[in-house]
């Protein structure tokens, strides 16, 4: 059996004497979008901090297509093959937008300590096929610190993307977008996650987004989970139209 | 109250300046370079830039030296001989000068020493104390007006080798002037006195003594005399904490430079009485030749002459004795032959010094003396002149400690 | 025995009152503006000064005295409000360093007023009345105003405390220095405050040099005396941590008290070596916290671009100038140009870790002086000639920029700049007091280039394609990937992180390139003035390097070429014709500040930007 690409057993955390993340255990498939959801408090940054390397888990491993990458540094987690983007977009504001992703290109080729090429030398073409799979193309020259806010949130796809990564961990990927882009994005994000086989995990407010974009869901209540599977399953699910009680609007 | 300098204030042709070597010397007028710190220690150059206009005034006054008038072109090095290594260039490159002076801080006269060494100029150090300057880097082209730290240290051990006191302390400002002058104190009196033993020895930051943990320190080692290195503003903060917490009470204390007016004066009321100090008495220095400069300083600059102002006066007097030896030649290596064995007059009216052909050391003297409080303020009282000549090393040991040439 | 431990303790205690006076008002200020206020050190001296004239003035007596203290102490308020009005007000948006230039541009000012004012002798105020004695304890004599000033820093705290603790204002106050965001709530409210704040800070530096009176004399050399320690204590305590401040002051106090019974000559490095101490194991000083906000969201500079065409042609035209002209221009033109060509690279290195590396360094004077040493040793000690010297220089300083930066770039902001001014101090002080190996202030002599090379014009040109080469190398290496990675890191250190980048090891390296790189031109400046002295890494030449690079512009690459011959040229004239040339250095960085806040790069970029959109 191929083993799935994110996998996170028992992963427990908690804060002094606050048990933020208890007991969970998910997996994700290449190719699949799977959302994290819960109202807030739930525990799903700590969740997601867990498996992206910001925060070591008290108990429980994180395994990356097999691998055991639990607690390792941000940097190395991202060099076995995962992309990341934020909830606050972060990009390098004074570098256009094509070198953004070319930074990440090289730094992908183990050249960042390279201080004899000339990045404007550089071939072009591998950042302007990214950026054209997210849209970006034409605004390649721009500097990204004028960028528009949903504009930016598809250069840090395209950033996250550029070392071909087996996941993509995207925590709140349209908080701060307005609504239409929020589903050209997701639906954009779909897109490549199937053409390439990349599993997403990813955090979501926007109940629309989540239930239109996301094959599986896992909704987290307390640092536990609470219900998971299909949107239709998880739509009709008791305890968590009870969790959502006036808080959160189910579709 | 800022005397002014001669400005030359057409400046900002900056290219002009940089260039054009010294299209407007005149070739009757013999130009000196004189490069000082004076925005650093403006306290104690201004006395001596005043003294030196001054005596370059009555020398043009008079005709000048054979027939050819003497300009003064003066810079500002900040304290940082990088920079006077600059103005030596400039002056000697630029504005055509005949001869280099000046120099307080020992290390900027050293950087300058070595500028004239390397293009066989003449250098006359004026106030620079430091050892070095004659012996130990010494060479054809520098001459030093002042007794230098060695000698004043000399003139002191004589007056300390007659106390009665064996325990000794020592306070002096942590860098190369204080701990040479801690060293020859040390190495003179043991060699008069070998039974004295030093118990404590005090480095303090130069310019940022803490005076309060100072003094308690060297209280704390109960010696029975102290010798000071430390001046300006240490000195004063060691003197209030010092005389506040008891530390001059019973004890002899010897010091550096302190009888100098410059040091002196600040004090005020609160300068110390009894110390045994170098210095410059002023008030009470007589001779028909100190009173002359005396009454003249006063009547033109209206305040007391200090110890920068005697040395001025007679940087210009040597620059005017050798200049008349050459019949005014500037040719560098006729002016050092000219200085080499020369006596000069000086402001104090003793005995006329001499610079010593084995190390261009001028044999100028200082007074020994204690001090004390006249009308609330700070004098020198039973000094005499120690005469420069009988404080230094003998021939031999000179010619060990200077390179050879 | 233990009597005298327990003076000596006391004498620390009053030492510690003073520093905290001080401190406490710099540690304010930044707190709740962000400005490191340069200029705390003027406030403090004209404090001492004011007092002694109006101490002077007053009738003598209780009255006389206080009132006269208490007066200084308002008007140094006041002078602090003036500041902030009329200059730091006006450039709250600019980046951090600009404001610290600023600030270093009254000090010039202030120096200069002083000396015009009260002149340049050395001024001993009157004692306290009620306090000249001494009190007898356990057989030492304790000067009674020490004991004064003993109560007086905790009397100082606590009446700070309630202040920030029971009024509107001291909450206003509290919540700005906690959290940066707060400020901005504040709206219309936000000028008053911090100018409010200004008074406060600038009063209680004044109440710090005032009350010095009846210890020390009054002289012009305490501004930049006090300075330094007041940093170290800020720093040691945690920036804008007034508990912080006392104990820091508390620490040194009685470092000092005992360290000089233990080592007497290691006075000038101790509280330098407590300070990196202290930062290397806590990186936010005793009581201080990491910043709310990780980065106060850096100004976003332009993407740097390949050289217009326009900027080509300038180019060429300076290096075919810089080949040609000095040549015909005479023997000391030929100094000057040699000096501002070393400037020209340093500058560049200082400006290679702070414009596409984002770090602050107050102390890159110790790689120009590693180099200078590294060359002057080897000449001094093995009677090396000119071109292992000249090899020696960047090996020296580019060893020292990996210690040193090894500890520097893992901590940010004003904190990683204080660490750097730490090690720089420590390397000074070493050259200054280490006199069998260094000559200490003597400085080591005839370090003259080799005979080849003795003609200035053959140096001139040495140094002229050492340094316009290893410019031009830097230069090219900002657009390499590894100057891009710089760049990354700075700009957002998450997404960086996130892209595998090592933010420490791209500041690490480009710490060492830039040491390297300085080391190289204080090679050539020992060579050029055939002397090596301490000042080459004192505060002052760190400085130059800081004015050099923020004059030019931080954001663009040409700007520490630019910098670097605008100031050597300017330092270079003013200083050769004016008594009052650091007055009017002040004035001019003030005006540069206040009018050209891109730097003269950015401001010549922007005008070139309208005439050709």
């Amino acid at each position: 059996m191929i083993p799935p690409v994110l996998a996170a057993e028992g992963l427990h955390k908690s804060f002094g004497g606050v048990q933020a993340v208890a007991d969970v255990s998910l997996a994700v498939a290449g190719g699949e979008l799977l959302a994290l959801i819960g109202p807030n408090g739930a525990g799903k940054s700590t969740c997601f901090n867990l498996i992206n390397g910001q925060l070591r888990p008290d108990r429980g491993r994180v395994r990356l297509r097999g691998r055991d990458i639990t607690g390792l540094a941000p940097r190395r987690i991202w060099r076995l093959g995962v992309g990341r983007t934020f909830q606050i977009t972060a990009t390098f504001g004074s570098l256009s937008v094509l070198q953004n992703v070319q930074m990440a290109l090289l730094s992908h080729a183990g050249r960042a300590f390279d201080l004899l090429g000339q990045v404007p030398r550089e071939d072009p073409a591998p950042a302007l096929a990214l950026l054209e799979r997210v849209g970006m193309a034409e605004q390649a020259g721009r500097p990204c610190g004028v960028l528009a806010y949903g504009d930016l949130k598809r250069v840090e796809l395209a950033v996250a993307l550029a070392h071909g990564p087996a996941l993509l961990l995207m925590d709140e990927p349209t908080a701060g977008m307005a609504p239409a882009e929020r589903a050209a994005l997701m639906a954009l994000t779909a897109r490549l996650a199937r053409e390439s086989g990349i599993a997403v995990l990813f955090t979501e407010h926007d109940m629309g987004v989540v239930f239109g974009h996301a094959d599986r869901i896992l909704v987290l209540d307390r640092g536990r989970v609470i219900a998971e599977g299909p949107p239709d399953a998880v739509r009709g699910d008791a305890r968590v139209r009870a969790v959502y009680l006036g808080g959160m609007e189910v579709p | 109250m800022i005397p002014t300098l001669p400005r030359r204030v057409a400046l900002l042709g900056a290219a002009a300046s940089l260039a054009a070597p010294a299209l407007h010397a005149q070739p009757s007028v013999i130009r000196i370079g004189e490069i000082n710190s004076y925005s650093a220690i403006p306290a104690f150059l201004l006395p001596y830039r005043q003294a030196w206009q001054m005596a370059e005034e009555e020398i043009n006054a008079a005709g000048g030296i054979a027939g050819r008038r003497i300009e003064t072109i003066f810079r500002d090095d900040n304290g940082r001989p990088e920079d006077a290594v600059r103005h030596a260039g400039e002056l000697l490159n630029n504005e055509r000068v005949d001869l280099l002076a000046g120099g307080f801080l020992s290390h900027v006269g050293l950087a300058v020493s070595d500028v004239a060494r390397r293009n066989r100029r003449l250098y006359l150090a004026t106030e620079p104390l430091s050892d070095a300057l004659v012996w130990a880097q010494g060479h054809r082209y520098i001459f030093r007006l002042r007794p230098s730290t060695y000698m004043q240290c000399a003139m002191l051990v004589e007056e300390a080798a007659k106390l009665p006191a064996r325990r000794w302390a020592t306070v002096a400002p942590n860098y190369e002037y204080g701990q040479s002058a801690v060293r020859w104190f040390r190495e003179l009196l043991s060699r008069a006195k070998p039974d004295v033993e030093f118990v404590a020895e005090q480095f303090p930051a130069l310019g940022r003594i803490d005076a309060g943990a100072t003094v308690q320190a060297l209280a704390g080692a109960r010696p029975e005399a102290i010798f000071n290195v430390t001046f300006g503003a240490d000195l004063t903060n060691f003197v209030r904490q010092g005389s506040t917490r008891g530390l001059f009470d019973g004890r002899t204390m010897v010091s550096l430079l302190t009888g100098e007016p410059e040091y002196l004066d600040p004090l005020g009321d609160e300068a110390p009485e009894g110390w045994i100090v170098t210095g410059y008495p002023w008030q009470e220095l007589n001779t028909p030749g100190h009173v002359r400069f005396r009454e003249a300083y006063q009547a033109r600059f209206n305040t007391h002459p200090r110890l920068g102002s005697a040395l001025g006066f007679d940087s210009v007097t040597v620059i005017r004795r050798m200049l008349e030896a050459t019949a005014a030649d500037t040719d560098t290596e006729k002016m050092v032959d000219a200085l080499r064995g020369m006596t000069f007059p000086t402001v104090f009216g003793e005995a006329d010094p001499e610079f010593r052909a084995i190390d261009h050391q001028s044999t100028l003297g200082a007074y020994v003396g204690r001090t004390a409080l006249r009308q609330g303020r700070g004098v020198m009282v039973d000094w005499r002149y120690a005469d420069g000549r009988d404080y230094l090393p003998s021939d031999e040991e000179v010619r060990r400690l200077r390179p050879q040439d | 025995m233990w009597q005298d431990l327990l003076a000596q303790s006391l004498s620390g205690l009053a030492t510690a009152s003073s520093l905290f006076l001080v401190a406490s008002g710099l540690t304010v200020i930044f707190g709740v503006t962000r400005i490191v206020n340069f200029a705390h050190g003027s406030l403090y001296m004209l404090g001492a000064y004011l007092a002694w004239t109006l101490v002077g003035a007053l009738p003598r007596g209780h009255l006389g005295f206080w009132g006269g203290v208490l007066l200084a102490v308002l008007i140094v308020g006041v002078i602090g409000v003036l500041i902030e009005v009329l200059l730091l007000r006006r450039i709250y948006k600019s980046p951090e360093l600009f404001q610290l230039l600023a600030t270093f541009g009254v000090v010039l000012i202030v120096q200069d007023v002083a000396l015009w004012i009260w002149g340049p002798q050395d001024l001993l105020g009157p004692r306290a009345p009620g306090l000249r004695g001494a009190v007898d304890i356990f057989g030492a004599r304790f000067p009674l105003y020490d004991l004064f000033l003993i109560c007086v820093g905790p009397v100082v705290l606590g009446l700070l405390w309630l202040l920030f603790h029971r009024t509107r204002w001291g909450t206003r106050v509290r919540a700005a220095t906690a959290d940066r965001e707060m400020v901005g709530a504040l709206g219309v409210n936000q000028r008053l405050l911090f100018t409010t704040v200004f008074f406060l800070g600038a009063a209680l530096a004044g109440l710090g040099g005032a009350l010095q009176l009846p210890r020390e004399s009054v002289n012009l050399q305490m501004d930049l005396a006090i300075i330094a320690e007041a940093f170290v204590v800020v720093v040691i305590g945690g920036l804008g941590s007034l508990p912080g401040a006392f104990l820091a002051a508390l620490l040194i106090g009685q470092m000092q008290a005992f360290g000089i019974l233990i080592f007497p000559k290691i006075t000038l490095v101790l509280v330098f070596l407590v300070m990196a101490v202290v930062l290397i194991l806590r990186p936010y000083g005793l009581l201080g916290r990491p910043p709310a906000t990780a980065h106060a969201a850096p100004a976003i500079e332009p993407p740097y671009g390949p050289p217009s065409r326009a900027l080509r042609v300038i180019g060429l035209v300076g290096l075919a100038a810089a080949l040609v002209v000095p040549p015909l221009m005479g023997e000391f033109a030929l100094i000057v140009f040699t000096e501002i060509a070393i400037m020209v690279l340093f500058a560049a290195s200082l400006h290679f870790i702070m414009g596409p590396g984002g770090m602050v360094s107050f102390g890159h004077a110790a790689y120009f002086g590693m180099g200078a040493y590294g060359a002057a040793l080897l000449t001094a000690h093995f009677a090396a000639p000119m071109e292992a010297g000249l090899l020696a220089a960047p090996l020296v300083a580019g060893l020292a920029g990996a210690v040193f930066g090894f500890f520097c770039v893992r901590l940010s902001g004003v904190y990683a700049a204080m660490l750097t001014l730490a090690f720089a101090q420590i390397a000074w002080s070493t050259a200054f007091q280490w006199i069998e190996l260094t000559g200490g202030d003597n400085g080591i002599l005839g370090v003259w280039p080799s005979d080849w090379a003795a003609p200035k014009l053959t140096f001139y040109y040495l140094a002229l394609g050492l340094c316009v080469g290893a410019t031009l190398l830097l230069r090219r290496s900002i657009f390499s990937p590894f100057g891009m990675a710089m760049r990354a890191q700075r700009d957002s250190p998450l997404r960086a992180e996130a892209i595998g980048l090592d933010g420490f090891r791209i500041r690490w390296v480009a710490f060492i390139l830039a040491a390297v790189a300085a080391g190289i031109a204080g090679g050539l400046f020992a060579y050029a003035k055939g002397s090596v002295f301490p000042s080459v890494m004192a505060i002052p030449r760190s400085v130059d390097a800081l004015v050099m690079v923020l004059l030019g512009g931080v954001q663009t690459v040409s700007g520490p070429i630019i910098g670097a011959l605008a100031f050597t040229w300017a330092h270079e004239q003013l200083m050769r014709a004016f008594e009052m040339w650091r007055l009017l250095l002040g004035l001019l960085i003030v005006a540069l500040v206040l009018f050209f806040p891109q730097g003269l790069a950015g401001a010549a970029q922007r005008l070139a930007g309208r005439r050709a959109p």
